[in-house]
């Protein structure tokens, strides 16, 4: 049994080592981190945390990142939910292509189509608004949300939609009162991976945005070419990054898991 | 079973709409490139399927192209197996499992470019830790130098990033097993490789798959991290198909046969899936 445990606790630290790394690293000055290696920090600073809340440029980053992620994941579940319902539940002409040409745009490389989504959003005036980046990351969002909720929602038996309907519920209430809250875990799980792959992309969300959404990371890339190669400060910025969804999994940590298991995902 | 009914079209429409939005017109801005000439100006010439030709032939796609395969292939292979062998030996039940479970998900969780900057910092021999530790033991370690090193440091770099996901949904699979059902084999007394074969291997088949589809398509598309971690050096060692694709469409700005390459590139990605997506599907229906 402890020789078992060993397996799970050597991956853990292996992969918390980078991320030590970058952590001890936006502790340090410049200097330091110039001048030798050094395991811990030898004089530790805040100096590098310091420029990024003080720094308009650096923390309206973060909140352009967090506002394109929010408005994507909003968007894709209200759109997900009544389709994965549809293919959960009717069958309807075409539904077996449509399915499978959804998650043909989870297969789509970015790096194909960034420069017809730079053209297709300066066309219709939305370049570099958030809500840009979020329809953009729909793209491979949606797909993934249908396909996630479409397993949950399989699990539920038909008769609670029966029984609604014969007790006189509408369809959309129905759907809001009754049949949601059965599928917490699912929808939770689905705003879980939009959260995160839009969170951590940055080729279509760098090239749709210039100034006024700019995402963090495109801050991080800017930063690293033209202040020279401030790396205690670019590890500060890394390691913000992992916050948010540091926070997001902690709220879905029961649900990860289990979530999984009863949906097809 | 599911019933008929042609209105549930409307269901779907709103999903259809934005996802056509986003994937017909570029696509079809693709395909037009494709086929013409350009000399700026927004001056087009028909090309017919001349790019396609010069893509198909040209040494330089064969190599990117082969290197994206040899770089899947050998993801796959690493982090399908080390993640079912960590979902296997992670604890069910107690306290441990959520912290387990947060601590793993966090690599998934950092912006790509942050990854690839991450490791990048971290291998630096003189500075970084693992850059440093290496040449400590002895070991002569220099990616920007060594092809065959910065090969290492990307593939170390996608299971340090990538595996996690295995681990998740094998993980996931395996809580859904019943207790009855290894009680019953220890009655039987069946030994462990039988409990792994005719038990918990049958119920993650169906997460595995989607894992294996999953890790497929997202390491076949890989763009961000190899580009901020190596830049596709030393010498062309690790550029792979999207890097490559970028050189040419943003680095030249040969956008005819970016487009060819990127409908190419499009094309064996969404074939590959398909036959994955097929087996799959056969699976779950017998």
């Amino acid at each position: 049994m402890k020789l078992k445990s060993l397996a799970p606790i050597l991956y853990i630290i292996f992969l918390m080592l980078p991320i030590y790394w970058l952590l001890s690293m936006s502790f340090k000055t410049t200097n330091e981190i110039l001048s030798g290696f050094s395991f811990f920090p030898q004089e530790w600073t805040l100096e590098n945390y310091a420029v990024i809340f003080n720094d308009p440029t650096w923390y309206w980053g973060y909140i352009n990142s967090t506002t394109y992620v929010l408005i994507n994941t909003v968007i894709s579940l209200c759109v997900a939910l009544p389709a994965a319902y549809a293919f959960s539940r009717y069958r309807f002409m075409g539904d077996k292509h449509l399915f499978f040409w959804l998650l043909t745009n989870r297969m789509a490389p970015p790096a194909v189509f960034a420069l017809p989504f730079f053209q297709l959003y300066s066309a219709v005036g939305l370049f570099d608004t958030h809500i840009a980046v979020a329809l953009a990351h729909c793209l491979f969002n949606i797909p993934l949300a249908v396909w996630i909720l479409e397993g949950f929602m399989k699990s539920i038996p038909k008769e609670l939609d029966e029984t609604a309907y014969v007790d006189g519920y509408s369809f959309p209430r129905f759907f809001v009162t009754i049949f949601m809250p059965n599928i917490k875990a699912g929808i939770g799980v689905a705003a879980f991976f939009c959260f995160m792959f839009s969170w951590v992309e940055l080729l279509l969300a760098k090239t749709l945005t210039s100034i006024d959404a700019k995402p963090i990371a495109a801050t991080m890339t800017k930063t690293a070419s033209s202040a020279g190669y401030e790396l205690g400060l670019l590890a500060a910025a890394g390691c913000l990054t992992i916050i948010p969804g540091a926070i997001v999994v902690y709220f879905v940590r029961n649900h990860i898991a289990k979530g999984f298991a009863m949906g097809r995902v | 079973m599911k019933t008929e009914n042609p209105r549930a079209w409307l269901l779907v429409l709103p999903v259809i709409l934005l996802v056509a939005f986003n994937a017909l017109i570029p696509l079809m801005t693709v395909v037009n490139y494709s086929v013409q000439e350009t000399f700026g100006n927004n001056v087009f010439f028909w090309q017919g399927v001349d790019w396609f030709e010069q893509v198909l032939h040209s040494e330089r796609f064969h190599d990117a192209l082969g290197r994206q395969f040899l770089f899947t292939g050998i993801i796959l292979a690493v982090e399908i197996p080390l993640g079912v062998a960590i979902a296997l030996a992670m604890p069910r039940k107690g306290i441990w499992v959520p912290i387990c479970l947060i601590l793993m998900s966090l690599p998934l969780l950092i912006p790509w470019n942050v990854v690839g900057a991450m490791w990048n910092i971290f291998t630096l021999p003189d500075i970084g830790l693992m850059g440093y530790g290496l040449n400590w033991l002895g070991i002569d370690y220099n990616m920007t130098q060594s092809p065959l090193a910065a090969w290492v440091t990307l593939i170390v770099m996608d299971v340090w990033h990538w595996t996690s996901l295995v681990v998740l949904l094998s993980y996931a699979g395996l809580v859904s097993i019943p207790d009855a059902y290894y009680q019953a084999a220890e009655i039987d007394g069946a030994s462990k490789w039988s409990v792994f074969r005719y038990i918990q291997l049958p119920k993650m088949k169906q997460v595995l798959m989607i894992a294996i589809l999953l890790r497929f398509m997202d390491s076949f598309m890989i763009y961000t991290e190899p580009f901020v971690l190596t830049g596709g050096g030393p010498g062309n060692s690790t550029t792979l198909l999207s890097i490559d694709l970028v050189k040419v469409a943003l680095g030249q700005f040969d956008l005819g046969p970016a487009a060819a390459m990127s409908l190419i590139y499009f094309a064996i990605t969404l074939l590959v899936s398909w036959v994955f997506y097929t087996i799959m599907n056969k699976d779950v229906k017998e």
